[in-house]
């Protein structure tokens, strides 16, 4: 397994498209980041311009923390689709390319093969995560400064102490990794049915794009079926900004207002990945290779 | 009847005389017991206490010089604070003498008696339009104030004392005031879950705020630069 | 003798289609193992069904003496296959392509290993450039080499001429000749080019429509008072005008632009040369043939097919 891994991952990365994500990416968070170092402060004013009619804020407001923040907003909607690329490309580009039948007719075990496919698209997420991290947070943190975190949710502000927010961006990061995986495995669960890469790599990103438009939509109708999508769920890495008060109203330094919420949506994550991947594996293990 | 007459006009003039008694000479002792700080630096802890903002409680160092030189730093981190400043030192409320100080009565703050006295300001140009002292009588000191002004609307502080009683320096200061309700809109919040709907009561607390600071501790009259208030 | 493949009652169905129908076939070891049919005839997906990309509808396929099923990884150590076309990875070099390949198969991956794979198939020198780069015939040698890298004891070969030039086709009888003769592997080819097949297989089995047609030695399938001979001269022209007035004529065949076609007996061909010699006949070349041609379109049933078979 741990061979076929390796042979798995071999090929990802020696695919020039693999890195068509991480250079859109560093272009997008590049741009972002310099449209904020030359009028950050406007943003901010324009933004919070409701609140600031009745407060007035002393500090680094556009600090790296913030700026984290709202790229994570940007970027996690988008991201969806560079993952699809890969993940959506897994089993119908190698029956496009005719590499199937060549891999399959090794011994290796058709179970193993998936698992490895699925665990390279996996490893590839997350090092895109890892790198969207790396610009997101820790460039943020050295060209803006770190300060307190000052968020805007619908009902409320929040305020979270310098010193609380790097763990929870750990928490944050890590859900997203669960959310991207989702995406994942949904595409690599539609390249099943194709010998080409396009269908499900479109496939994938209308599904992903479809269902955030019904989670997102506060339409009685869309609102009885969005318990059921996995994308309504996605969004949940905010609830690790959201600290609980004391009875001063205070914020609570290291609590989280609403853990059950992101256990709730990690476990729903969690249980569509296990059942795209499962039923992935049980289609292929009767498919017949006729690419 | 003549008697009655001029009788009557006494006893009212006496009322009229008691009921808008000139309360000057109480707010200047009150002022005289506050002249002995030139200056104070204080260190405490700060707490903005919105309905609609959650925020951790801060580190803060508050200067102050005479006459009326007043600065609340907060010690690292962001401070939220009502638009116009929070004035929480009372010398800065008594400073001048450009204002009238009636009597308004009694009342009890925190079961302390206490003569409520009401400052009018004599020139055109102040930003204060009334000031209502709650004042201690009995140790001179000024339990509340409920001001109104022209630029930043209406608020009260509310202190409470106990180590620097002598210099007239509260241990905890409440800063309250009126404030818009907040909202923003789900989608740039990018938030889709069902709001839970606000009461009528909390849509009422949404509407007010508060700054509540615990000093810790004073530095009192040891010098202080004016570069500290700019 | 040891059945390296042994093949009972084989069905596939697809929809609304029978692939393979009730088949059965052994290959000893040893074999090189001529599988023809037409296009259509259920070659390939035969074939799939040995290497377990296609699962059968019903029947039993030994390999080894071991079930497919049950001992999947273990026989496939032990088979290399190139299925139709030879897909690689394009944007990997050859190297690359035989080194991933060869790790898959259980082999140890040694530069040594890799480079000699290359030089059997004539890609020593091209073995950095990616496969992109390469023409259908290096492809086609590519694949061949790397279904050879764990040096397997059965090879399987679908279409293994396709795309390649007359000295590529030459080139792999060669190298089927070689794996079988001197390394005694035991070699399946399926084909459609008949005289490819011809030259290289001991034994023959041919389907047609999913069904098994005839199988067995080649060398018996054909009656030896039916061979062909195919002769060319300096003068055909001259040469049909001298067999036609001899005793020969009433065997002569229907003729072909540049050679003349006559079936008799096996034993009667030095009878043939010394005729055309005494008639002064100029012969170029002088060829008997197994008549697989003939022999195969008597025995398979789509008699449209005749022309494309005969050129």
């Amino acid at each position: 397994m741990y061979k076929l891994l390796q042979i798995e991952l071999y090929k990802i990365f020696r695919r020039p498209r693999t890195y068509i994500s991480f250079l859109a990416i560093t272009a997008l968070v590049g741009v972002i980041q310099l449209g904020l170092v030359k009028n950050g402060d406007d943003y901010v004013n324009f933004v919070m311009g409701n609140v600031m009619q009745s407060f007035s804020f002393d500090g680094k407001l556009l600090n790296g923390y913030l700026v984290c923040y709202i790229l994570l907003q940007l970027l996690l909607v988008h991201v969806p689709l560079l993952i699809a690329l890969v993940a959506a490309d897994m089993i119908s580009g190698e029956a496009n390319m005719g590499t199937l039948r060549l891999m399959l007719t090794k011994p290796i075990s058709r179970s193993q093969f998936l698992l490895a496919k699925f665990t390279a698209s996996a490893i590839y997420t997350f090092m895109l995560l890892v790198w969207i991290a790396f610009l997101a947070l820790f460039v943020s943190m050295f060209l803006f400064g770190v300060d307190d975190m000052v968020i805007q949710k619908t009902n409320y502000l929040v305020q979270l102490p310098v010193g609380d927010v790097f763990w929870r961006y750990v928490g944050a990061f890590g859900f997203a990794l669960l959310s991207m995986l989702s995406v994942a495995a949904l595409g690599f669960f539609l390249s099943n049915f194709a010998e080409n890469s396009i269908g499900p790599i479109v496939a994938t990103m209308s599904v992903i794009i479809f269902f955030t438009i019904l989670s997102t939509m506060s339409i009685p109708l869309f609102q009885k079926i969005q318990p059921f999508l996995f994308t309504t769920y996605m969004v949940n890495w905010k609830e690790f900004f959201d600290p609980k008060v004391n009875a001063d109203n205070a914020v609570i330094i290291g609590s989280l207002q609403h853990p059950d919420r992101i256990i709730q949506s990690a476990f729903i994550l969690i249980f569509h990945i296990v059942g795209f991947v499962g039923a992935t594996m049980v289609l292929f293990k009767k498919k017949d290779i006729l690419s | 009847m003549k008697r009655l007459l001029i009788t009557a006009v006494a006893f009212l003039s006496i009322q009229f005389t008691a009921f808008s008694q000139d309360m000057t000479a109480l707010v200047n002792k009150v002022k005289a017991k506050l002249d002995q700080v030139n200056d104070y630096v204080a260190e405490g802890s700060m707490k903005t206490d919105v309905a609609f903002i959650k925020a951790p409680v801060g580190r803060v160092k508050v200067y102050f010089k005479k006459p009326n030189h007043f600065k609340l730093k907060r010690d690292g981190g962001i401070s939220i604070l009502p638009k116009g400043g929070v004035t929480v030192n009372m010398s800065t409320l008594v400073a001048g003498n450009d204002f009238v100080a009636l009597s308004s009565g009694d009342a009890v703050i925190n079961g302390i008696k206490a003569k409520v006295v009401k400052l009018i300001p004599t020139t055109d140009n102040s930003d204060v339009v009334l000031s209502t002292l709650y004042i201690d009588e009995t140790n001179l000191l000024i339990l509340k104030a409920a001001t109104t002004t022209k630029e930043n609307g209406s608020f009260e502080i509310e202190m409470s004392y106990g180590k620097f009683i002598s210099y007239s320096l509260p241990d905890k200061v409440i800063f309250s005031f009126n404030t818009k309700d907040y909202k923003m809109p789900k989608g740039v919040a990018l938030e889709f879950e069902d709001e839970e709907k606000l009461t009528d009561a909390e849509k009422i607390k949404r509407k007010k705020g508060r700054v509540q600071i615990n000093y810790s501790n004073y530095t009192i009259n040891k010098g202080l630069d004016d570069n500290v208030f700019k | 003798m040891q059945s390296v493949i042994k093949v009972s009652n084989l069905t596939k169905h697809f929809k609304g289609l029978t692939a393979v129908n009730d088949l059965s076939f052994s290959v000893n070891k040893g074999d090189v193992y001529g599988f023809l049919g037409q296009n259509g005839a259920g070659k390939s997906t035969t074939i799939r069904m040995l290497l377990t990309l296609i699962a059968p509808t019903s029947g039993e396929i030994e390999l080894f003496g071991m079930n497919i099923k049950t001992h999947r990884s273990e026989i496939l150590r032990q088979v290399g296959a190139v299925v139709e076309k030879p897909d690689v990875y394009k944007y990997l070099s050859a190297y690359e392509n035989v080194s991933l390949f060869a790790k898959l198969s259980g082999v140890k991956v040694t530069d040594k290993l890799v480079m000699d794979q290359l030089a059997m198939v004539g890609l020593a020198s091209r073995a950095k450039d990616t496969v992109k780069t390469f023409s259908q015939g290096m492809k086609q040698r590519l694949g061949i080499g790397i279904a050879l890298v764990h040096n397997p004891q059965l090879i399987i070969l679908d279409e293994p001429t396709n795309g390649l030039d007359p000295q590529g086709i030459a080139d792999i009888r060669n190298l089927i000749l070689s794996l079988s003769k001197e390394m005694g592997k035991t070699i399946v080819v399926s084909s459609h080019l008949l005289s490819e097949i011809e030259q290289v297989a001991s034994r023959l089995l041919i389907i047609d429509k999913g069904k098994k047609l005839v199988e067995g030695n080649a060398n018996e399938l054909f009656d030896p008072a039916q061979t062909i001979v195919e002769i060319e001269t300096i003068d055909n022209a001259f040469t049909l005008q001298q067999l036609q007035q001899s005793r020969w004529q009433s065997i002569l065949q229907p003729q072909r632009s540049h050679s003349i076609l006559l079936k008799l007996h096996r034993e009667q061909i030095p009878s043939l040369h010394k005729s055309l010699v005494e008639m002064n006949v100029q012969v170029i070349s002088l060829q008997p043939r197994h008549n697989l041609e003939d022999f195969f379109l008597q025995i398979t049933s789509n008699n449209q097919h005749v022309q494309a078979f005969t050129n």
